[in-house]
């Protein structure tokens, strides 16, 4: 029987989530790295053994690290984020430009193929890429030659949060920034442009259809349709059939098109999950009930699951990297909420039960399908 | 022998218990423990000062001595009592938060 394991990042450590397949009961471990913020840990698809994880605070900067049985034992490795070059300068509220900073790693993205090789997602916003289990990272400095003077921080930062590697063309990258859109390579990373045409950021942007500065949440693939992108944007759940040459809106039928993360069924390629948030100026669920939306048509149409999510008195968020599919044949679910709930479906979404209740505020939930 | 004392996250970090004991060379300087203490815990490269610019981490103080050596210039010779190994130069996690 497959043993499941969900990677949790969290405000104050990481934890680790073990079950067998049928996913109803589980084991807790940790905190990992206990006290330290941990935006991210994520598994390696050609070693789940090799583990990555952020580990950040607001006294001892960035710190890596990486474990090689699982989650077991760790080690630190590199934690040298240095931009290429003359750093050069963004956006800053006040309309001048600023000198660009690192912050954090949001986002660890390993290979497919190759667990030494894995991209980070940092703040202020950059891609970078290490090809030694992250012994050392390297910039990919051609992306924030896009116009990255023009790019602002958000009120979360200006942070690379998504970043996928297409599957049938490895020298094909998508990456989201917030508040300043959607990028794509095609050559490996050498050479990048937006993507963000269709985006509409009216009252948030000068030029609502401007090719830079949209406040893209997340973007999600199927990996037998490379080319279909979702996307939930601050405000908007968009689509792209053609890699995101063009977007169009499917809200739909939401109750509210404002959300951080979006997902794909693990064997449906056009059943895709938002979780709505009320406002930009809330940031927890309408009416006080968490609510996973499925659509079964790829957007537009949507019906809200409900079975086992608090509905009263909920006013958790779920944030863009908190929510993660398995890809076991009854495709399961999970998400994590600023409540420090993670909650599991076995069913694709239609029935949900909490996993743990009291973790700290939940930053980002993988999960990992092990023989 | 220099005693260094680290907050409890870089003791976790460093896996160590208790004050670390560094060898520095003279003049023994802020620059200097630094150096011999990241030479000797490589995983605390970073933590206490950026990795490039070799500036103190905004959040992170050094004392010695009931006093706050924060603001001194990392080459200046931190107290004899320090220099000596008769006091730890110590280095904490600063008040930043409500």
């Amino acid at each position: 029987m497959s043993e499941v394991r969900v990677l949790v990042g969290t405000r104050k450590g990481a934890f680790l989530l073990r079950s067998d397949e049928r996913r109803q009961d589980w084991t807790v471990e940790g905190p990992h790295f206990p006290g330290w913020e941990v935006f991210h840990i994520t598994g390696t698809p050609a070693d789940p053994n090799r583990l990555y994880a952020s580990q950040s605070g607001g006294w001892f900067g960035q710190v890596m690290q990486r474990s090689d049985d699982g989650g077991k034992t760790w080690e630190t490795i590199g934690n040298e984020f240095v931009y290429e070059g003359v750093p050069g300068t963004h956006q800053w509220y006040d309309g001048s430009q600023h000198p660009w900073e690192f912050k954090r790693v949001w986002h660890l993205e390993p290979s497919p193929d190759d667990a030494d090789s894995v991209y980070a997602g940092v703040e202020d916003a950059a891609l970078f890429h290490s090809s030694d289990g992250g012994k050392t990272w390297r910039e990919l400095p051609g992306l924030r030659e896009v116009k990255g003077h023009l790019w602002q921080p958000g009120a979360g930062g200006m942070c690379l949060h998504t970043i996928i590697i297409s599957p049938d063309n490895p020298n094909r990258i998508f990456v989201a920034i917030s508040a300043a859109g959607a990028f794509r390579t095609d050559d490996g990373g050498v050479t990048w442009r937006p993507i963000n045409e269709g985006l509409k950021s009216e009252f948030e942007l000068p030029d609502a259809t401007a090719e830079v500065g949209h406040c893209v949440h997340s973007i999600a693939m199927h990996p037998s349709r490379p080319d279909t992108l979702f996307m939930q944007k601050h405000w908007d759940v968009m689509r792209s059939d053609n890699a995101g040459e063009l977007w169009c809106e499917v809200s739909g039928n939401l109750p509210s098109d404002f959300g951080f993360p979006i997902a794909v069924h693990a064997h449906e390629p056009e059943t895709i999950y938002v979780v709505p948030i009320a406002s930009d100026s809330h940031h927890f669920p309408p009416d006080g009930k968490l609510r996973v939306y499925r659509s079964r048509s790829g957007g537009n149409e949507w019906e809200a699951l409900t079975n086992g999510l608090p509905q009263s008195h909920c006013y958790v968020n779920v944030l863009r990297n908190a929510f993660a599919v398995d890809t076991l044949e009854s495709c399961g679910l999970y998400l994590g909420t600023t409540g420090g709930q993670v909650y599991v479906s076995a069913d694709s979404g239609d029935h949900w039960m909490p996993v743990v209740r009291d973790l700290p505020p939940v930053l980002s939930v993988e999960v990992q399908v092990l023989p | 022998m220099i005693q260094v004392t680290l907050p409890l996250h870089l003791r976790t970090l460093a896996q160590v218990t208790g004050p670390v004991e560094l060898e520095v060379s003279q003049p023994v300087t802020q620059r200097a423990i630094l150096d011999a203490l990241e030479a000797a815990y490589p995983m605390l490269r970073g933590t206490i000062r950026d990795p490039v610019t070799k500036q103190r981490r905004a959040f992170i103080r050094f004392f010695a001595c009931g006093e706050d050596l924060s603001h001194e210039p990392p080459d200046a010779a931190v107290p004899a009592e320090v220099a000596t190994g008769k006091q730890p130069f110590r280095i904490i996690g600063a008040m930043a938060g409500g």
